[in-house]
């Protein structure tokens, strides 16, 4: 219906209730009724005209629609008319209702939604699984799996479809026609590992079973390098590609979305590819991901118990080389288990942030509220219903909400894009973006908003006592102080959450602090590190590869502005990386059943030592003379010096590490090192660089006189004059491999603070605000105190306590709240205890000083008023 | 007193429409006409209140079971809205009638079982 036609349906009632009104009219007088009586009893006949068209407009239900409209408006209204106010509370909805979904569309991403596979609830990772618990802090609990494991596993269970692995390895992809070598994350997947996963190829095929073998030389490219490297060409699908040397036939392309287990990763080869077939038969060479799917007629725990048998038997009969048991985690768990702690914080403070928002948007409209109870009254008084005079309100926070829910979700997605490329931790199977999902919760979110910050107000200022504002005395404070009371209760809530938040901040900042303050028990100033790997095809000899090596730290020692070079296969802090079995001659053999001796396996050139400058506790560093055809000998750290020598000397003594070289003299101890940072330090075993170790995986680390990232070029250009094929990567120094160790603390450290910063502004915004407004209101009172003779500093006294009460409050709940919520962090604090009595202790020194000055204003302007001023104004 | 108007327009609710329709029945009325009808026929037992009677003739009018025409009166020489039973209302006013009856009759025979036996 158009608006001439509710016009006209308006005219046509008007005249048809006239006309019937009047021949009521007629009727009466027909009856002898004098024309004056005649007309009152046709009205009183007829009832209120006003009323029966009022609700005979109500039939053709416009009204509602009507009414709304005339909300919207008068609300619109409002808010432009204090634009104060209205940017305010629109800012604080936009910042919270933005973090909010922020936090949830990265969640949902990884978390949350499953990935691009066929039936993916069906896919688990099986691992391999230490059971002393001293392991599993080491993450040795869900532990790489050898080869041989997964063959026997595949071949000796059937409560799984099927088992497929995958390991991870890293190319130099090089040109044919003179183009850039660039290093490229690979990996080796059995041939099963695509069908599996329900994944087919793009372009061409995956990998055939017979294929899958040590010289099945063929690619499959990540949709990502197809694009990038071969301008997407599909004609490059049976056409070669050189990787390490070697050339390789690339059969097809995954598709876009398949960017598991990684993003990074631009090839896959078959498993077997490359590797010694040898190696395929060890049982001590972890480094295999398992990927399983299951029948759909089979228990998880079934199928892993029989995995786990054979296991078992495996780990028996092999005297402890593999864990005793094995362990299952979905994929979404395997990607994410890093983060999604940190995650799950991060929304809950994120939440908590909404929370203080909405409390405070609340407390602002109630302030305002109270100046509109004259209307109020007046309105219910004339008979407005209580419904529609809340839904009046109600439209204002929804006005709020929605801008601000508008703006935050825009906002989200820039922060969201910004986090999802700054947050390294964050897995990368799953692109992080808004979906449906995101965009309804976070209209759930503006509605969830509007109602917090809206219906509590509304519904305490339209109660029964709404009129009573009518026949209060304009001194009078009757529904004030009902209305500060609850105001008050809002503050107390809000505090409280503040506290929760800074206390959460406060923790994870001092946990931030003692890590990035960790000795790595080496020199981390001026030192550059760069990685790079001679492939094994070109330097096949170890006279080839020490040739390389020497001639390299020759060239960059002679560069100006090094102090020293030295070679190493990692750099402290730069990650766990590889280690081995070993055992000590002389020394009885493990008993059947208890863990073997293990240390990370390093090698060093003589000059790693003093470079980084790892202290020598006894006996020598390593010299040019421990080379290939030259005695073997090894370095230990202090701690396997302390761990498998207690109380003895261990130099001179020889350690055995089968899969290395038999027997090799212990010639030094040097001082531990962290090969992570906020992981405990682990028993080392080093090995000289020149003495036959292989050339792929090494780091070059230079000590400099000034800023190390000047040499950076210099010394590319040494290697590049040596070898132009060779590429190198991971060029930092030693404070950035820290901070890259220190992964997501970073972020939600600086994160959570954040937000607890801006929940202390809302909230201390809201203290002043409160107190301003009762100020105002007792202005009055406040005269008469004065006018009788009360002290100035009586009155600031009296409203600094009235304001301090819900601080202290809702600092108490706050504490009481926080003992509970430290627990869900304390896994995530490194040498801090979750009651740490110096960040508790602050966060409430912190709170009262900002409480008190957010107070103190106000309280000083009361006891400024003129006793004479403020009797007049009322 | 309150308590028994009350009462009666409740009663009033559910069957209003049915008793518009039912007087419509007689050919085409006026508002007034009609409220007076119903009041009079009643002996005032329902008393025909206009702030039900012409938000019930609007609904039906928009319903389509009654439809509406300003014409002059025959005794008096002014114009009235008119209201009269459409095609689609008689048919209503049937199927009202038959439930009307249905209910009263299973009414009566909870009410008065005796009677019934009689």
């Amino acid at each position: 219906m158009r608006w001439w036609q509710i016009r006209n349906r308006d005219a046509d009632l008007e005249r048809e209730l006239r006309s019937d009104l009047e021949l009521e009219e007629e009727e009466q007088r027909e009856r002898g009724v004098s024309p004056e009586d005649a007309r009152y009893a046709s009205l009183r006949a007829f009832g209120n005209p006003t009323l029966v068209r009022e609700r005979t407009r109500a039939v053709w239900s416009w009204d509602r629609v009507e009414n709304l409209f005339r909300d919207l408006r008068i609300s619109i209204r409002t808010l432009f008319r204090s634009p104060g106010f209205s940017l305010v509370a629109v800012l604080v909805m936009t910042l919270c209702i933005g973090a909010t979904t922020c936090l949830f569309t990265v969640v949902r991403s990884v978390l949350l939604r499953p990935l691009p596979f066929r039936d993916p609830g069906q896919l688990v990772m099986v691992y391999e699984h230490f059971r002393a618990p001293s392991m599993n802090t080491e993450g040795f609990n869900y532990n790489l799996v050898a080869p041989a494991d997964y063959y026997d596993w595949r071949a000796q269970t059937h409560g799984f479809e099927d088992l497929a692995a995958l390991r991870w390895w890293q190319f130099s992809l090089t040109g044919e026609h003179g183009e850039l070598p660039e290093i490229v994350q690979a990996r080796g997947g059995t041939w099963n590992l695509f069908p599996l996963l329900g994944v087919e190829a793009a372009i061409g095929r995956t990998f055939t079973e017979s294929e899958d073998r040590s010289d099945g030389y063929v690619a499959m490219l990540a949709w990502d390098l197809f694009e990038r490297r071969f301008g997407g060409d599909p004609s490059i699908v049976g056409r070669q590609i050189h990787l390490d040397g070697q050339s390789y036939t690339v059969v097809g392309v995954l598709p876009k979305s398949f960017t598991w287990p990684d993003a990074k990763v631009q090839i896959w080869v078959p498993y077997k590819a490359a590797l010694p077939p040898g190696l395929l038969s060890h049982h001590d060479f972890h480094f295999t991901n398992v990927v399983a799917r299951l029948k759909p007629d089979v228990s998880l725990a079934s199928a892993m118990s029989q995995i786990a048998a054979i296991q078992y038997r495996l780990h028996q009969n092999l005297n402890g080389m593999v864990a005793e048991d094995v362990a299952s985690r979905t994929l979404t768990d395997d990607l994410a288990h890093r983060v999604e702690k940190p995650l799950i914080i991060l929304l809950c403070a994120a939440a908590c942030m909404l929370l203080i928002g909405c409390l405070n948007v609340a407390n602002l409209i109630v302030a305002r509220s109270a100046a509109r109870q004259r209307e109020i009254a007046v309105r219910s008084a004339l008979g407005a219903r209580r419904g529609t005079l809340i839904r009046a309100q109600l439209m204002e926070s929804l006005l709020v909400s929605l801008t601000g829910g508008a703006a935050g979700v825009l906002l989200s997605l820039a922060v969201t894009k910004w986090l999802a490329n700054n947050w390294k931790d964050l897995p990368t199977a799953q692109s992080i973006h808004a979906d449906g999902v995101v965009l309804a919760v976070a209209c759930g979110l503006v509605v969830v908003a509007a109602l917090l910050a809206g219906l509590v107000p509304a519904i305490l200022s339209t109660g029964k006592r709404a009129t009573a504002a009518l026949h209060a005395s304009p001194r009078g404070t009757v529904g004030g102080l009902s209305r500060t009371a609850l105001r008050k209760t809002l503050l107390v809530v809000e505090i409280g959450t503040t506290v929760v938040l800074l206390i959460a901040a406060g923790l994870l900042l001092k946990s931030f602090w003692r890590l990035i303050t960790t000795n790595l028990g080496c020199t981390t100033d001026h030192v550059l590190t760069l990685s790079y790997s001679l492939p094994g095809r070109q330097y096949d000899t170890t006279a080839k590869v020490n040739a390389f090596n020497e001639a390299l730290l020759e060239q960059v020692d002679a560069l100006p502005g090094v102090r020293s070079a030295g070679i190493g296969s990692m750099v402290p802090g730069a990650g766990a990386g590889e280690d081995d079995a070993f055992s000590i001659a002389g020394h009885p053999a493990t008993t059947p059943g208890a863990p073997e001796h293990d240390a990370l396996f390093r090698t060093a050139s003589p000059e790693y030592f003093k470079t980084l400058q790892i202290p020598l506790l006894s006996g020598r560093f390593f010299t040019g003379e421990d080379r290939v055809g030259h005695p073997n000998t090894c370095i230990i750290s202090q701690q396997l010096a302390q761990q498998y020598f207690q109380g003895e000397n261990p130099l001179g003594k020889h350690l055995l590490v089968p899969s290395f070289r038999t027997d090799c003299e212990i010639v030094g101890v040097v001082a531990d090192t962290l090969y992570q940072v906020g992981k405990p330090s682990q028993a080392t075993m080093y090995f000289p660089v020149l003495s036959g170790t292989s050339g792929q995986g090494l780091t070059l680390a230079v000590r400099t006189v000034s800023d190390p990232l000047l040499l950076s070029l210099p010394i590319q250009k040494e290697i590049a004059k040596l070898d132009p094929q060779l590429p190198v990567w991971d060029v930092y120094t030693m404070q950035q491999i820290v901070e890259r160790s220190l992964g997501s603390a970073t972020l939600s450290a600086s994160l959570v603070l954040a937000f607890a910063l801006l929940s202390l502004i809302l909230a201390s915004v809201g203290l002043y605000g409160i107190l301003s407004y009762m100020t105002t209101q007792r202005t009055g009172e406040i005269g008469v105190r004065l006018a009788l003779g009360a002290q100035r500093e009586s009155i600031v006294r009296l409203m600094l306590s009235d304001g301090l009460r819900p601080a202290i409050y809702g600092l108490v709940l706050g504490l009481a709240a926080s003992v509970g919520a430290v627990r869900l962090i304390q896994s995530m604090l490194y040498e801090t205890r979750p009651l740490d009595l110096a960040v508790f202790g602050g966060v409430v020194a912190t709170l009262l000083i900002v409480a008190s000055l957010a107070c103190l204003l106000p309280a000083w302007r009361a006891s400024r008023i003129d006793p004479m001023q403020a009797l007049r104004t009322e | 007193m309150t308590k028994q108007i009350q009462q009666r327009s409740n009663l009033l609710l559910g069957t209003l429409d049915m008793l518009i329709l039912r007087t419509l029945l007689y050919g085409p009325a006026h508002g007034h006409h009609i409220g007076k009808h119903i009041q009079r026929t009643t002996n005032d037992f329902l008393q025909m209140q206009h702030g039900s009677l012409y938000p019930a003739l609007h609904r039906l009018e928009r319903k389509g079971w009654i439809a509406s025409k300003w014409e002059t009166a025959p005794d008096r020489n002014r114009e009235f809205k008119y209201y009269r039973l459409t095609e689609k209302g008689r048919k209503q006013l049937v199927a009202e009638e038959s439930q009307w009856k249905r209910m009263t009759e299973a009414v009566a025979r909870v009410m008065w079982p005796a009677a019934e036996e009689s």
